[in-house]
């Protein structure tokens, strides 16, 4: 079944074209990656299918809804969550109060407090945080925090989740231990799409990969085939 | 077992002082402590209702003198037909609803361009209420069937409870919680499934609920208004003032530092008439250079040392 599904898809900004009539689909339970030069459009098509930004024209299918212009809060409570570049959690607050937040806002619907807080709780415990539940998410370290971000849109109860460049950043121990986290999440039942530049980590998760370039698709398709597509070579992986 | 004493310690901490004010009137025969205990209840009321959406989200807001004014001329227009129970609501509720429009429309706007739009609509209504008043009603100011100072004080302290128990629930409820994401990361905010744009309107409008509220029932303290006195720049000034001296983390915070602000304020007027405005920007200066969290920075300094001091003691013995 296909999850998400993005047809002709456009947005400029002024003379610069960041995606131009891009064609994709997700299917349910799938790991996609989407990889491409700094520049290729990734994250807008990020921000297009999370509503940050609205497409100049295309449509987004999710779940068969168009979703293409509706509000962030509106797409997060369909069952779309994101994380961020440049990390973006609530510094000032706890780390529990981030993931609930998300928890009391997103698509999942807690009974009561009780179960709201038994819920935000077990998923500390899945990403592995429960232990700093009470610290402000400003202490935490960078490794921590993106896990803190990935917490707070699990809490979201999403069927889609859209990470941006998880792994960024991280020693080869912390992005070991994330490599592990994805794969977790989609045994979960999560369908993941991912925008990635660490290597190794796309090429062994990854059941499928979107490479961009100039706001084009240029390729798609296994690992195995994308590394020996030689126009990606050229332009991104380079000899 | 701990935090039940806590909490009870709370309470008993919040009633005491609540006892004695409400039995003000009865053995403190003077008018002037009266008049000046109102006064103060005025100013904490504004800086609660003001930290109610300025202090999570971090939104600066001028616009209080507008509400506050609304509410005056809402009492002016009705407190002869109207019993003040029923009046006050109407101020408030008609300083919310402008304050709904007024945020639906100028919320997106940040920083500070929403606090300039925020001083330029104190500007605006008092300008169009003058020229309301010279040319269509004739006259400039308004008389009002004045209250006496007991009922005045009694109506105040009244909202005092409102504002109070409302920002208690605010502040445990998970509005309060998307508040404080706002004033954090509105992106993310979005991203994790908060309205925004509601969220942020309604705390301004119910900020503006309670300012309307205080205008309309000070307005019965001043038997004559006019567009000048009711939309004093003052009323805005203040509360930010009051919230910055007395920090706004935690309850009390906004409730301290409005109290002794008015209290040195009054001081200051009474005692040094002629150098007032200088001790006050004095004061001022030295609060934003030295306590950057205000008085409750310090108070949780102490609070977290006595903590660490009762731990010690403990493992010691």
């Amino acid at each position: 079944m296909k999850l998400l599904e993005v047809a002709k898809l456009n947005k400029h900004f002024g003379g610069l074209a960041a995606c131009t009539n891009v064609d994709f689909h997700v299917e349910q339970g799938e790991i996609v990656g989407l990889i491409g030069p700094n520049g290729a459009g990734k994250t807008t098509i990020f921000n297009l299918v999370s509503g940050a930004l609205s497409p100049d024209s295309g449509a987004i299918a999710f779940e068969g809804c168009d979703i293409a212009g509706l509000k962030p809060h509106e797409i997060t409570r369909m069952g779309i969550g994101r994380t961020f570049q440049s990390v973006k959690i609530f510094s000032k607050m706890s780390v529990f109060e981030n993931v609930l937040l998300g928890h009391h806002f997103g698509k999942s619907k807690p009974s009561n407090k009780k179960g709201a807080k038994e819920e935000t709780e077990g998923i500390l415990e899945f990403v592995e945080l429960s232990g700093m539940r009470d610290s402000r998410a400003m202490d935490l370290i960078l490794a921590n925090q993106k896990r803190l971000e990935v917490a707070r849109a699990l809490a979201t109860g999403p069927d889609l989740l859209l990470l941006d460049e998880v792994m960024a950043g991280l020693n080869p121990t912390e992005v070991a231990q994330a490599m592990e986290l994805v794969k977790r999440i989609r045994e979960r039942g999560i369908t993941i799409l991912m925008i990635e530049h660490v290597m190794k980590a796309i090429m062994s998760i990854c059941d499928r990969i979107i490479v961009l370039h100039h706001g084009e698709k240029i390729a798609e398709g296994t690992p195995g085939d994308i590394s020996k597509n030689r126009t990606v070579v050229e332009v991104y992986l380079g000899e | 077992m701990k935090r039940a004493r806590g909490k009870w310690f709370s309470l008993v901490i919040l009633i005491v002082p609540l006892a004695l004010l409400m039995a003000l009137p009865v053995y403190v025969p003077s008018d002037y402590t009266v008049i000046l205990i109102t006064n103060i209840l005025m100013y904490v009321v504004l800086t609660l209702s003001w930290a109610i959406f300025s202090g999570p989200t971090g939104y600066i807001s001028l616009a209080p003198a507008a509400f506050f004014g609304v509410g005056v001329y809402a009492s002016a227009i009705l407190s002869s037909d109207l019993p003040l129970p029923v009046v006050i609501p109407i101020g408030g509720a008609a300083s919310f609803i402008l304050a709904y429009l007024v945020g639906s429309l100028t919320l997106r706007l940040r920083g500070m361009y929403f606090t300039m739009f925020t001083f330029g609509l104190v500007e605006l209504i008092r300008n169009l209420l003058h020229w309301w008043e010279v040319n269509i009603t004739g006259t400039v100011g308004r008389l009002i069937i004045a209250a006496d100072n007991t009922t005045v004080f009694y109506a105040m302290l009244a909202t005092f409870l409102a504002v109070l128990f409302t920002s208690y629930l605010i502040r445990r409820s998970k509005v309060g919680l998307a508040l404080r994401s706002i004033g954090e990361s509105e992106e993310a905010a979005a991203h994790s499934g908060v309205n925004v744009n509601r969220v942020k309107c309604a705390a301004f409008a119910i900020s503006a609920f309670f300012m309307g509220a205080t205008g309309a029932t000070m307005s019965m303290r001043w038997t004559y208004i006019d567009p000048t006195s009711a939309f004093s720049i003052q009323f805005s000034f203040m509360p930010v003032l009051m919230a910055i001296f007395g920090g706004m983390g935690h309850l009390y915070a906004p409730i301290t530092g409005a109290t002794l602000f008015s209290l040195l304020e009054e001081l200051l007027t009474t005692k040094f008439p002629y150098y007032y405005m200088l001790l006050f920007g004095l004061t001022m200066l030295v609060v934003i250079l030295f306590m950057p969290h205000g008085l409750e920075g310090i108070i949780e300094k102490w609070r977290g040392k006595i903590k660490a001091g009762l731990r010690s003691s403990r493992e010691t013995t």
